[in-house]
Order: structure tokens, then sequence, then C-alpha cells
């Protein structure tokens, strides 16, 4: 799979932390013929192999790209699955027939994937194991593969091979009480597998059945109100459905269908999952209204397709029994207006991170449909203040810090007086400093000396009352020679 | 069970006390509880660019007593490049306030004519207990006019516009008041570290009320109030008053021993 992506004719192997040394997870052909393996220190390798090249493990990618592999199979058969690390297991039962059989099928596929630059084995058989076996060993027979094929205990494999057996055919019919008796009853139940005397099925990967309503018009429609009518018809439907799901839409697309053939795309995001027809419909509206071009029906739609490509849960509310007049409790509906009208990234909230650098502690997210509540929840809470403790973060922070220009008596003492944008600031009051060191296990090479500069952070007063936080960048003659200061913030 | 009485903690804190407070605080709650109509149009103009945050945070603070009535989000409408100032509203800052983050709603816009739009569309739809509005330099669309549709827009459905102004001169407006906002020297706690957040007030209009009144507020985020505080002339020379050596004070002058370092 991987070695599409390698480096041509060269060895190659992706490597990852493990157990404090960085060890090979993967090697390429040319690598394995090297005498290369998995599991091997990176140091021993490059002894070695010295012209190995190398880049690092990372299986979450990985697993995304098995899920598009998958996501394509789906035109294929509708049950694909995963199966990890590196391969596709599909169901193919009363498909095959479609592409003319299964061997035709077997060459479109692989020819398919083998255009995407991956290297693929393949193998049809009656089971998953099987197939799986069969795609690594080869061949066209279980029978005849070598003990390896089965997937078992080390300790397994030494005991079949003690007893004499070398291939899989040699114990596939022997009586199953004494097989599982000497060998274990895992042997058992893999052979099961194989044969297709036990039937293990494939969990395949299930598209999420999105909602989608189509309508199609006898004559095209020409007006924008109709079209906005025919939208809110199909929205009340789809809302009908959600309901019946439990859901709500966080994401609404419409596409409209012009006889010419031009199709009109209009999407609208919202804050929280929604069934609220009006509201939806006050969104694509405002969409329409703030199009770069304008919504031109020519010669009409003949079609309008509505899909819902963003749901989530939305539990039935039971609605309150004299509702207050004309107060609308929920600022939801306003935001995703604003947001429609401005722009999603213009819409924002103050969440909080989980780091001790002041830049980071305290972010600004916008509230889209990515931001979503599973989210929000996972966010670190905000740190309640020290009761009796003025304020001791700033209201407004730069971004980034402005340097200014400071007089201190010593060095890596306190500030007195400073200078920014042309105005100087006789300090009177101050507190510090509060030490804030870099975070280095987010530099490149932060571990080995380049760790970054602490801060050394200052509340100040100046004559007139006006309070700034002030820092030291880097210790004094042990970080940097000279150190410079800037403000990261204003107090109220 | 034996019944305890509700214990009040009537005991100065060391470093934050000076002589007075406890007799002062009603009046200036009280003071602002008549000035700020909770459904009207407030400007507050801050002196210079300096006085940007202060008056953020008295508008913060103003909005934050709204909401004890009125639970609904603060919805804080911005410029994306307010006028020369690339500073962002800080979390931690708000929280150290006194504030809830999670109450409050951000709007970065690109111009202020974008502003007074969402502002007036947010206003009339009601959603937000109080709207912050942060202007910078002159604004040529916030006329009387607009000024009269927000202020018909906030009595209608009960929201509180906070116009925040800097880098402007006072125009006409149908605000209800509108305030000259500084930041005013704070109360030094122990080794003359800068003290509780304070403002120096000035109510240059007032709608059918006198005007002209000056005042300076520090806020006490422990007891969520506002509190009077006397001319800036005597803070600077007076000595911070220390409480008598109870056990109590020492205690939490010893938890409160790090700071000083």
């Amino acid at each position: 799979m991987r070695e599409g992506l390698a480096p041509p004719d060269q060895p190659f192997a992706l490597v990852e932390k493990q157990r404090g040394a960085l060890r090979i997870a993967a090697v390429n052909r040319n690598a394995a013929q090297c005498g290369l393996g998995p599991g091997l220190p990176l140091a021993d390798a490059r002894g070695r192999v010295p012209e190995l090249a190398t880049a690092p493990h990372d299986p979450m990618a990985d697993k995304a790209l098995i899920d598009r592999l998958v996501r394509l199979c789906i035109n294929y058969t509708p049950s694909a699955a995963p199966d990890m690390p590196h391969g596709l297991v599909m169901d193919i039962t009363g498909c095959a027939h479609l592409w003319g059989g299964e061997d035709k099928l077997r060459s479109v596929l692989s020819a398919r994937i083998g255009a995407l630059g991956f290297t693929a084995r393949d193998a049809i058989a009656a089971t998953p194991d099987a197939a799986r076996a069969l795609a690594r060993f080869g061949g066209g027979d279980v029978r005849i593969l070598p003990m390896e094929a089965l997937e078992i205990e080390e300790a397994t494999h030494v005991a079949l091979r003690r007893a004499g057996f070398r291939r899989l055919g040699e114990i596939i019919d022997l009586p199953r009480a004494p097989l599982a008796a000497r060998f274990g009853e895992e042997l058992v139940a893999l052979l099961d597998r194989m044969t297709a005397r036990q039937d293990p099925h494939i969990t395949p990967h299930l598209l999420p059945d999105l909602v989608t309503l189509t309508r199609r018009f006898a004559e095209p429609v020409g007006r924008v109100e109709d079209v906005l009518e025919a939208i809110g018809a199909l929205t009340a439907v789809a809302a009908v459905r959600l309901g019946e799901r439990g859901e709500g839409g966080r994401a609404f697309a419409v596409r409209l269908f012009r006889s010419d053939g031009h199709v009109a795309y209009l999407a609208v995001e919202t804050g929280a999952p929604t069934r609220d027809v009006p509201l939806v419909l006050r969104l694509l509206r405002e969409r329409i209204d703030s199009l770069a071009d304008p919504l031109d029906p020519g010669f009409g739609y003949d079609a309008i397709e509505l899909t819902v490509p963003v749901a989530e849960a939305l539990e039935e509310r039971q609605q309150e029994l004299e509702p207050r007049a004309r107060r609308n409790q929920d600022i939801g509906p306003l935001l995703d207006r604003l947001a429609v009208r401005h722009g999603g990234e213009s819409v924002l909230r103050l969440a909080a991170g989980d780091s001790h650098v002041p830049e980071r502690a305290g972010i600004l997210k916008p509230i889209a449909a990515g931001d979503t509540i599973a989210a929000r929840n996972n966010e670190v809470p905000w740190l309640p203040p020290e009761p009796g403790d003025p304020p001791l973060r700033p209201l407004l922070l730069f971004d980034p810090p402005q340097q200014v220009e400071v007089i201190a008596a010593v060095p890596d003492g306190p500030p007195r007086r400073f200078r920014w944008r042309g105005e100087a600031h006789n300090i009177v009051r101050q507190e510090g400093p509060e030490r804030i060191a870099p975070e280095w296990w987010r530099r490149r090479e932060g571990h080995a000396g380049n760790p970054g500069l602490s801060r050394d952070y200052y509340r100040v007063e100046d004559e007139a009352g006006h309070r700034f936080w002030l820092f030291r960048h880097g210790l004094y003659e042990r970080e940097t020679g000279e150190s410079r200061w800037y403000v990261h913030g204003l107090f109220a | 069970m034996p019944v305890h009485p509700i214990r009040r903690d009537t005991k100065p804190r060391p470093g934050l006390s000076h002589a007075g407070r406890e007799q002062d605080l009603p009046h200036a709650e009280a003071w602002l509880e008549e000035k700020i109509r909770s459904d009207g149009v407030h400007e507050l103009y801050a002196l210079s660019s300096r006085d940007v945050a202060g008056s953020l945070a008295f508008a913060l603070l103003l909005g934050r007593r709204k909401q004890r009535q009125d639970a609904r989000p603060l919805l804080w409408v911005r410029e994306k490049k307010g006028g020369g100032c690339h500073c962002v509203p800080y979390g931690p800052g708000l929280a150290e306030l006194g504030l809830d983050p999670a109450t409050v709603r951000l709007l970065c816009l690109p111009d202020g004519k974008a502003v007074l739009r969402a502002s007036l569309d947010a206003t009339r739809d009601g959603a937000a207990s109080s709207m912050l509005i942060e202007l910078c330099g002159r604004q040529k669309l916030l006329t009387l006019t607009a000024t009269r549709r927000l202020a018909l827009a906030a009595a209608e459905t009960g929201t509180m516009v906070l116009l925040v102004r800097s880098n402007a001169e006072p125009s006409p407006s149908a605000a209800h008041t509108r305030w000259q906002v500084t930041c005013a020297p704070s109360h030094p706690l122990e080794a003359g570290a800068p003290g509780l957040p304070a403002f120096a007030l000035t109510l240059l209009r007032h709608r059918g009320g006198r005007d002209g009144l000056n005042l300076i507020v520090e806020w006490d985020r422990d007891t969520a109030s506002f509190r009077e505080r006397a001319a800036n002339a005597d803070i600077a020379a007076a000595p911070v008053s220390r409480p008598a050596s109870t056990v109590d004070a020492c205690r939490a002058g010893n938890e409160r021993g790090p700071r000083a370092a």
C-alpha cells in the first residue's frame, strides 16, 4: 500500500518512536530485500543501509487513506470495509455479475487501485479470512497455504511445526475436538472461518444516510420567489424526516438545476442542530442576497435538490405553556444569520486552550458547523479566579505582542519606565515577575538546546492609571545577551 | 442539628481595604442603577486609546450587571481592524474580571458599516441581553437617526446597547447617557502591586437628568459590585492599611505570600 508513496527504487522505511527509540514500522520492497524489517531500531537499520530514506509513521493518515479507498470501493459493492492495518475487504456476493463475472470485477478493481499508484494484491475466496490469507501468500487454494497463513500466536505455530504439520490442508480435515484439545480453541475457530464452516460477516463501512430530497418540475421555474417556495416545501419534508430520526441539520445544501445544464449551489450552516423551517429559509434567503453573482434563473430551473450533509441529535423540547412574548431566548438563530451574511469566520466565541502560554490559553473560535457540542464539551474549563486577587490576566491581548523600549534599574529587574507608540509611561506600581517557560515540546529540536525563550511578565501601572502587561523576552545573560520587552495586553 | 446563623465576613481583606469602603458600597451601585437604564443606549467614550481596555471592561461589567436579571448572552461586535489596535478579547482576562466567557459571543466585522448593520439587526432580534458595540475613530454612519433606531430597538426588545467609542469626538446621538471613561490609578496592594480595576467616570450627558457628575469606581470581583472611591489625591499618599493581626488575616496574608515575590 504504502509503496505508492515511497521514493522509487530506494530503500525506504517509516519510523515511529517505540519505547524511547526510533524503530522501523514499515519498509518497502527494496528495504526488505536489504534485510530490514519492522521493529528494527533505526540506528541499526542505518548502519546496514546508509542510504535508507525515512519518513515518520502516521497511522492516522494510513487509516484515513484506507477509508478513502473503502469509499471508492463502494462503487463496486455496497459492503466494503477496511481490514486494518493495510487491507480492504469486500463482500461481492451478488455484485460480480454486474461487471461480467468475478475475474472481470477483480481485474477492473485492481486496475483502478493500481492507477492510483498503489501496489495491491487481491484474492477472492469464500470467507474474508481465506481471502486475506490467499492475498498475502498467493495461490488459489487455502489447503496448500503454509501454516504461517494462520494468524495465531507464535507458540501455536511452534507446536504445529513440532507436530509435523506444514500446510493448512493437513489439518483442515482433522477432527475438531482433538485439535482444539491440543492446540487451543482459537485454532479451530480460525480454521472454521477459513473454510466457511462458520460464516463470518464483514462489518461494512456504511455511508451516512443523508436526507436528500429532489423535486422536479414539469415546466422550468423562473421566479426566485417560486424557487424559494419549492425549497420551503422540501425543507418542511426534510424537517419531518429529521424529526423521525431525532436529528436536526447543522448544514443545508441546495442545488438548483437550470434547464441549460448549469447547477447553482447554495449552502448554509447553523450553529446548533435545527429543524426550524422558517430559520433555514431565512438563512437561504440571506445566502441568496449575499451571493457575489446573483441567482440567475435564465430559462428556469427544472429540478431542485435539498440535502442535509451534516446532522446531529436534536431532542424534542416541550413548549412552554406561556411563551414569553417577543423575547427570543436562543441566540443560535441570530448567530447563524450573521454568519451567513458576514462569513462563518466572523462569528466567534471565547474558548479556553490547554496551555500555560498566554496566547494559547485563551483563543477565539469560529462558531461554525465544525464546532460541535461534543467538541465544546471536550475543551478545558476556565480557571476560576483566585478570590482576593485583582485580575491577573489582561482584558485585551495584543496579537502579536508589541515591542516597547523599557528602562529598568538592573537588566534583570523590574521595569521603571517604558515608551510605547511614542509615549512615555512612568511605572508607579508593578508586580512580578511571573515567569512563563516556553513550550519547548512544540519547537523543532526543542529538547536539544533550542527550547525557546522564557518570559518574565510584569503587571504594571503608570502614573495616569493605565495598567499594562509587559514581558521581558529571554532571561538576561542566561538565555539572551540583551532581552527585548513587549507589551502583551491591557488591563482594565 | 444546631442551626448556624449565616456568617457574614465583614473583615476587610489585607491590602484591599481602605477606610469607609463599606458605607460607600451601596452608593455607587444605586447611582449606576439609577443612571444606566437596562433597555437604553449608553455611549462610553474612551479619553485616549490607552483607555479602551478600561472602557470595554466597564461596558462588559455593565453587561454583567444586566445578565444578573436576564441570562441571555452578551454580544460583542467589533471591527476587525480597530483603528490600529490589533488587540483581541482575551478569555482568561474576562474570567478574571468575573465574567463567564461562555456567555459572550463575538462578532468581528470588516468595517463600521457592517458593525452598525449587524448591531441593529441583533438588537431588533433581542437574543442578546446586551450589545457591546466597539467602534474606533469617527463614524459617519453613526448619526442621530442611527442611534435613535438603536434606542427604539433596544427599548422594544429589552436589550442594553453599549457603544464604546475611542479616538472620537462626541456627536449628536439619541443615547440615554454619555460617559467619558478613563482608567484611574488603583489602590496599591502590598509591595506596590497594582490593585483592583478602577475607572474614572464622567457623565457628559444624561437625557432627562443631571449631567456633569464625576465618580471614581473600582470593581470588586469577589462581591461582584462597583464601589465608589475617594479622589486620587489621597491614594498615592495613603499607606496601605493592614488589618490588626488576627489569625484570619495572617493566614490570608500567608496565602497571598507568593504573589508579592
